[in-house]
């Protein structure tokens, strides 16, 4: 079953042989990165090690899991794509879980219960909010003060994750309605699980955006050269903070989603997702130089993290040596990225 | 063994090409001792690759070296001083925070066991700097001096690493003119003393003063070598761009009349000292001067590119002061940079999208959800692809990989988008060859001749001159002199490049 697949996998990005393969080899690398050198690696790999890991069962439930990553990606790149990075996304996350969690709490004590409704969309609007404070403070920093978005970004995530912490008190919030989990984490519609839908409305809208409108093309162009950018017209100090702000949205959609699936207000939800969702997008061939990506690539990268993972846990590779190893190819994977970089300018 | 009948420098059939380019293709240049030889053409026409090659930094594709009669193949900088050769770079290569005694000794330090040797180095500096005249203090750290007290200690280097030829590029660019006697003074001793002298310039009127011999280069190969004495400065000017001077720049029609579309005045910025100046519609204003002299940054300034400290500035009528440089492009005024890699194209996106992005505020094209409409946006990015001659195929590729003289009409397409009043050009075709350059210039003609303003900042004087009808020459921050008409002469422009105004803040 294993076997036909890997082969498929192998001859679709392989062409011919010699100068025609690496040519080939070559394009691929200059289109889109080094997702597909890496996936077809991850997917030899794993399925010599086990058959169960190319089960359709298993790529489902990697698909599954994925959806989170792959929110928070696609934020990711729109913050990478203007030539900066959200290292905050995790806190955005945490926050989200928290406010929402005690907003739904605090709420269903006040309202009749016959307003469940209201009182899980009025929660959800309070993460949403204090996620956009997140995005809006990154943004007022990075756009209008200029500080580097990495200083800005770490230290909102210091300062979010601590809000988190000292209105939980460290402690979960628990109490959330039932029903805010049974649609939100578990729901089907048409029995498509409720998160994967969000995740496709979510990167179909961020498509479109990056593709066909005025917004998207501003935010390459910010990314491209902020100086040329800013000689065509382009309000660049609008367009980067309207970015860092899609950031953090998208991210406390995914803290929504989290919360729904465990059904209680965390302040660890989005602990390693700034490394993972930067590693994603560059694999996925986004450049940190700014102005480059590609939102189905990402989609694709995000999918990939939470696929070696699945692989990992599979040929039962420790968590300690998983961060080893995420850590290592989102090195490699930048190094590479300089190096097509320097191909794509054309440096002498 | 020097053979002192053999030419001090012989390059023969050097030829360089770079990914792409031939940047060079057969050429030969013969230096002798005690001359001074210009090398003498255009932004691009391989001087610098010439130069380049014979002080090592590159290596030629084919072709051969010989010093004094001796073959030579160098592999580095350092193999080519080793050979005598000395090179003045237009850009420094002096550490600001050291002393200039220590930067003359970088990297060839003179010890005493395993310390460095001070005392002997000073002694070696100051030995060195009374022989070559120059009156410099060698324990102010480098960033104290002027850039022509700079230039004095790189040339000093030079001769430290007992250089018998020494190449100069572009010497004078930020010199003022009593300076540049100075430095023409010093190469006459130097010449004298038998070092060949290979300087490499734009200003004929200038060279003209100590050159012996100048050598032609256009498009990578060499077109002539002259005697200096027999050449005239229009002779000079067509073998450079290798067409009638008349040929090259358009006869623009100027309309004297037309309304004033923007004013600016008693500008103060960093680099500008005070400066009025207006521009009509119909016209074309030229801005005159060296570098450093404030010809670009007023309209910087004026574009909200850099701070203004005081002044006023109008357009069309209405106050502008302060307004954002985005709120000028929206109010029809036009920029183009100087320099289209950094703040002029996004190198990584393609011809079509550089050009898209400028036509985005246009409601036809982005309509009020922000939604671009593809078919709309590529028929007008192809239209203007059309206008301002880039090839159908190159509309796609990215930037990057085009030429200098396709990016430049890329960067000149953005102008196309919308229909503006005012076009600033600063530096309108560096780096671009004859053909695109007689291209852009036909699209200057056109835009001024439809009744817009249009202003020229450059640095090549023949540009500048030929193409305006009203021409400013800026001196240290200041408009030195307005000419115009028949008034517009190289002789009356340089004259005015030193001057030191009267009345000074």
């Amino acid at each position: 079953m294993s076997m036909p697949t890997t082969t498929i996998a192998e001859d679709t990005s392989r062409p011919r042989r010699g100068h025609a393969l690496l040519t080939g080899l070559r394009a691929v690398f200059l289109r889109v990165g080094v997702l597909p050198f890496f996936l077809v690696a991850t997917l030899i790999a794993f399925s010599l090690v086990s058959k169960e890991f190319l089960a359709l069962q298993n790529l489902t439930n990697v698909a599954r899991q994925s959806v989170y990553l792959i929110l928070v990606s696609l934020g990711q790149m729109l913050a990478l794509v203007t030539g900066g990075f959200d290292l905050s996304v995790g806190t955005a996350i945490a926050l989200t879980s928290v406010v929402s969690a005690l907003a739904m709490v605090a709420l269903s004590h006040v309202l009749p219960p016959d307003m469940l409704w209201l009182v899980i969309v009025l929660g959800c609007c309070a993460g949403l909010a204090a996620a956009l404070v997140i995005g809006s403070i990154n943004g007022l920093g990075v756009a209008v003060f200029g500080v580097s978005p990495f200083i800005m970004t770490l230290g909102v995530q210091s300062v979010g994750a601590g809000i988190a912490l000292f209105l939980t008190g460290g402690v979960p919030v628990s109490g959330v309605p039932y029903e805010f989990g049974d649609i939100l984490g578990f729901g089907r519609v048409f029995d498509i699980p409720v998160p994967v839908l969000v995740a496709v409305v979510a990167a179909t809208t961020i498509w479109l955006v990056m593709n066909r409108t005025r917004l998207g093309k501003h935010i390459q162009a910010v990314g491209g050269n902020v100086k040329a950018a800013r000689l065509s017209g382009v309000n660049t100090t609008k367009v980067l903070f309207i970015a860092y702000i899609m950031c953090a949205l998208l991210a406390s959609v995914a803290g929504l989603l989290l919360t729904a699936r465990v059904g209680s207000g965390e302040t660890n939800l989005g602990g390693t997702i700034a490394l993972e969702s930067i590693a994603a997008c560059v694999i996925a061939g986004v450049s940190l130089h700014g102005g480059i990506g590609r939102v189905e690539n990402v989609v694709l990268g995000g999918f990939f993290i939470v696929l070696l993972q699945n692989g990992m846990n599979i040929a039962q590779i420790g968590s300690y040596m998983q961060m080893v190893l995420l850590g290592s190819l989102l090195v490699l994977a930048v190094i590479l990225d300089q190096f097509r970089y320097r191909l794509l300018v054309g440096e002498r | 063994m020097s053979n002192l009948a053999a030419p001090l420098v012989e390059m023969s059939g050097i030829t360089k090409e770079f990914p792409g380019v031939k940047a060079l293709s057969g050429v030969h240049l013969k230096v002798e001792r005690g001359e001074v030889h210009v090398l003498f053409g255009e932004n691009g026409a391989g001087k610098s690759t010439l130069i380049s090659i014979l002080s090592g930094v590159f290596r030629p594709t084919s072709g051969a070296i010989s010093i004094a009669g001796r073959e030579v193949s160098f592999h580095s900088v350092h193999d080519a001083a080793k050979a005598g050769i000395g090179t003045v770079f237009q850009e420094f290569s002096l550490v600001p925070t050291l002393p200039v005694f220590e930067n003359l000794y970088l990297g060839r330090e003179l010890m005493r066991g395993p310390l460095t040797d001070r005392r002997a180095m000073l002694a070696g500096a100051r030995k060195l700097f009374a022989e070559l005249d120059f009156d410099i203090d060698v324990t102010r750290p480098a960033s104290s001096l002027s850039r022509a007290q700079q230039q004095m200690v790189e040339i000093a280097k030079a001769f430290l690493a007992n250089a018998r030829v020494l190449i100069l590029d572009e010497p004078t660019a930020s010199l003022t003119e009593r300076e540049t006697e100075r430095l023409f003074g010093f190469i006459g001793k130097a010449a004298a003393s038998g070092v060949g002298i290979i300087y490499i310039s734009h200003r004929i009127q200038e060279f003209q003063k100590i050159a012996d011999r100048i050598s032609i280069l256009r498009d990578g190969r060499l077109i002539a070598t002259v005697s200096a004495r027999d050449t005239s400065e229009r002779e000079l000017i067509e073998l450079m761009t290798g067409r009638a001077v008349d040929q090259v720049y358009p006869e623009i029609a100027h309309r004297a009349d037309g309304p004033v579309v923007m004013t600016l005045e008693g500008i103060r910025t960093a680099g500008v000292h005070g400066a009025d100046l207006e521009v009509r519609a119909g016209e074309v204003l030229g801005c005159a001067g060296l570098v450093g002299s404030g010809k670009s940054r007023i309209w910087r300034t004026a574009m909200g590119l850099q701070p203004l400290q005081s002044g006023k500035i109008t357009l069309k009528g209405r106050d502008v002061t302060g307004a954002s440089t985005r709120a000028l492009l929206k109010d029809g005024v036009f920029f183009l940079p100087s320099d289209r890699k950094s703040e002029g194209l996004q190198m990584t996106a393609s011809a079509r999208g550089n050009i898209e992005i400028s036509l985005l505020d246009r409601d036809d094209v982005a309509g009020p959800l922000g939604f671009v409409g593809l078919r709309r946006s590529r028929a007008l990015t192809d239209a203007i692809g059309d206008k301002v001659g880039i090839a159908k195929g190159a509309m796609d590729r990215a930037v990057s990989k085009l030429s200098g003289g396709n990016q430049q009409k890329v960067l000149f397409g953005k102008g196309f988008a919308d229909d503006r009043d005012v076009y600033i050009f600063d530096e309108p075709t560096v780096g671009v060859d004859m053909g695109t350059r007689m291209a852009l210039y036909q699209l200057i003609k056109a835009i001024a001749e439809a009744g817009k303003a249009v202003v020229v900042i450059s640095s090549d004087l023949p540009e500048v001159m030929n193409l305006s009808h009203r021409l400013l020459v800026f001196a240290k921050g200041r408009i030195a002199a307005e000419l115009s008409g028949s008034a517009i002469a190289e002789e009356n422009v340089l004259k005015h490049f030193f001057a030191e105004t009267e009345g000074s803040a």
